[in-house]
């Protein structure tokens, strides 16, 4: 049987522009302005916060031994849920009995310190309960977290079309703030994975928080305590929210 | 001496250690579509004339369609051009960023294009305005009737730079259409624009035809045909019209489908009341026969590296999906859940099976891991069937039969789509009833 071909299009051919970063066209004039304004109110407000307000020399203190440190956390723990007692934090308490006499146990001291390190690092980024009282007990109270989790509900659009079944779609974000919140400096802490080929879905989430951060700033931020809130760190984390 | 080197040692721990970063876990966000403004593209007044094609409304044409397609992903949502700020030749060059934040768009889209000499020449970028900074820039030169083409090329890059994913909306879909009271419907292949543009009919509605499937590799068609009232599968090649019967079978075969590579076809073919599932090499035109049951074994899909196959077979007793290997070896029953299973379609990702299920008279549209597990239903209705798969796997196009009208008379089938969320579900406009949809591969790769 032979039919008459049907009216389809040809094959459209495609020619590649160069894509920059930063476009090389000149800014438009009104835009110029608004810019050039803009720069001179960050730099006048960084150069305004340098040098930093000198402080009273605080006394180097005995550095808590990780023994220790895990005592405070108890304490917390104990305010949020009392049961919770794990049996590897009280045995950890007869380590504070033995005194440091040699160079050993200092090394010793060194690598359980960086297992901690480590282990704060890991949990963090699986996004436990516990990691939000750890930020809790190291600056922010919860309802100042909670603050900023709100903030960033209205401003962070997830991109719908990554996979919901990714495990590994963790971002985390080192940002340098203002006292007002605004943001100076943001960094992608994994900025390596933003050029793999094999991660364009990170990409793509990675530029979601980017924008959201921008789009959000000034951060809802502590009116006190700036030092130690001035870098903070942001995981983003959208599988609970995709898995629906 | 001892003392000092211990307590800078302590020194440093503290330093490294002690003041940890303040970290927070933000893991709520919004999963409203991404706003966009989709600037019409700015036409060169230096433009020729070209045939019938209205040049200077080209801009605004190519941009409404990239803007329906954006649309109808459901992941995007394009902003009224009422608000826009700027105007397309100016946006084009350089946008005010902190202008086209006022109107909260995220990602604006500008272009421009000249016709000159016969030819089209259309260029785009995309910016990420909180960013102030373009995203992607690309040109494109064709003929001027391409225009259509070209906007859903430009669709595909700009969903591929937002999302991560391929695009889908430089594809075509291949359908019956149908005409006419049910016990004397006429039913002719079609084939459309994904978006329900540039509709041809491919057969002139003499014959039954049903279950029409694209090759991924090239423009030919398989489906199914009644050649003196013995249903076989046929081939088709859309750019020539040449038409062929596949095989010679000395029976029914029915449910075709192509393997990945295009080089097979996998059907059903019927003796005795028997059907097995048979494969032919389109080169060498030698069938082999795959499964040797006396069950009713049919609707086979490849997977997309060719060497499974999924199918439905009643060897069980009630209609269920297996899988196999694709030389017929280790079938296994992965579907257990209540209902009868059919119609299954490999995702092109791999990652996933499409179905159709029938349960208590009720019929739903679902996707399950290729193992069986994690079943999802999609879809419900009173009849809904035959998925087909988007080429990068995110969306099912399959047709709903109703009754056209409230008091239950008549009938009616459309073409509907539905995102794997099981969000976004939408009918795809069709010029007459249609059904048994099947989506092509990009067209432009």
């Amino acid at each position: 049987m032979l039919r008459q071909p049907i009216d389809l299009p040809p094959i459209v051919s495609v020619e590649l522009i160069q894509i920059s970063d930063k476009t090389n066209i000149p800014y438009a004039p009104k835009a110029r302005k608004v810019i050039e304004k803009v720069k001179k109110e960050e730099k006048r407000v960084v150069s305004e916060q340098a040098p930093p307000k000198a402080k009273k020399k605080e006394k180097p203190d005995r550095i808590p031994m990780p023994d220790e440190k895990k005592e405070k956390k108890q304490l917390v723990k104990k305010k949020q849920n009392p049961e919770d007692v794990k049996p590897e934090i009280r045995q950890s308490s007869e380590f504070e009995k033995k005194e440091i006499i040699d160079t050993n146990e200092i090394a010793a001291l060194i690598n359980k310190a960086k297992e901690e390190a480590a282990l704060t690092e890991k949990t963090s980024s699986k996004l436990t309960q516990s990691s939000q009282k750890n930020s809790f007990a190291t600056g922010l109270t919860l309802s100042q977290e909670d603050a900023l989790r709100a903030q960033f509900f209205g401003c962070w659009t997830i991109p719908l079309g990554i996979p919901y079944d990714d495990d590994n779609l963790l971002v985390r974000i080192k940002l340098k703030l203002k006292k007002d919140g605004t943001v100076l400096k943001s960094e992608v802490l994994d900025h390596e994975r933003m050029n793999r080929p094999d991660q364009k879905f990170y990409k793509i989430l990675a530029e979601s928080v980017l924008r959201a951060i921008r789009i959000c700033q000034p951060l809802k931020v502590p009116p006190t305590g700036y030092e130690k809130w001035k870098d903070l760190q942001l995981n983003f984390n959208p599988a609970d929210m995709l898995k629906g | 001496m001892k003392k000092i080197f211990i307590i800078s040692l302590l020194l440093i721990l503290k330093t490294t250690f002690a003041h940890s970063l303040i970290k927070v876990d933000i893991t709520r966000g919004n999963l409203d579509p991404l706003p966009i403004a989709v600037s019409p593209l700015h036409v060169d007044p230096k433009s020729d004339s070209y045939q019938d094609i209205k040049v200077k409304a080209l801009g605004d044409r190519i941009s409404e369609v990239i803007e329906n397609n954006f649309r109808a992903t459901g992941l995007f949502n394009p902003l009224k051009k009422d608000a826009f700020v700027q105007k397309p030749d100016i946006a084009h060059l350089k946008p005010r960023f902190e202008d086209w934040r006022l109107i909260k768009a995220q990602a604006l889209v500008t272009g421009k294009l000249l016709v000159k000499e016969g030819k089209l020449k259309i260029e785009f970028r995309l910016w990420d305005l909180t960013a102030s900074k373009e995203m992607i820039a690309l040109a494109f030169t064709t003929t001027p009737t391409n225009w259509r083409r070209v906007a859903h090329i430009i669709s595909d890059k700009i969903y591929e730079r937002l999302t991560g994913e391929e695009g889908y909306f430089d594809t075509r879909v291949i359908y019956v259409a149908e005409s006419g009271p049910k016990d004397k419907r006429i039913k002719k292949l079609a084939i459309m624009d994904q978006d329900g543009a540039n509709t041809k009919y491919l057969t002139l509605g003499n014959e039954l035809v049903l279950t029409p499937r694209f090759n991924p590799a090239n423009q030919l068609v398989t489906y199914l045909s009644y050649f003196r009232n013995l249903p076989r599968v046929y081939l088709l090649d859309i750019e020539t019209g040449v038409q062929e019967v596949v095989g010679n079978f000395p029976g029914m075969t029915f449910a075709p489908r192509f393997s990945p590579d295009g080089k097979k076809i996998i059907m059903s073919f019927a003796k005795d009341g028997n059907s097995d599932i048979y494969t032919m090499d389109m080169e060498t035109r030698v069938a082999e026969r795959i499964t040797d049951h006396s069950s009713i074994d049919t609707s086979p899909s490849y997977s997309p590296d060719g060497k499974y196959i999924a199918f439905n077979s009643d060897r069980s007793g009630l209609q269920q999906i297996y899988v196999m290997k694709s030389d017929g070896s280790n079938v296994k029953r992965v579907t257990f859940g209540k209902g009868l299973y059919g119609t299954p379609v490999w995702s092109p990702r791999g990652d996933l099976i499409a179905f159709t299920k029938v349960r208590k008279g009720r019929f739903y549209i679902g996707v399950m891991r290729v193992d069986g597990t994690g079943e999802r239903l999609l879809t419900e209705n009173y009849y809904q069937e035959a998925p087909s798969w988007s080429p990068n796997g995110r969306v099912l196009i399959f047709y709903r039969e109703t009754k056209s009208d409230s008091k239950g008379q008549g009938h009616s089938a459309k073409l509907w789509s539905i995102d794997i969320t099981g969000y976004n579900e939408r009918q795809i406009k069709t010029e007459t009833d249609a059904s048994d949809p099947s989506w092509s591969s990009l067209l432009s790769k």
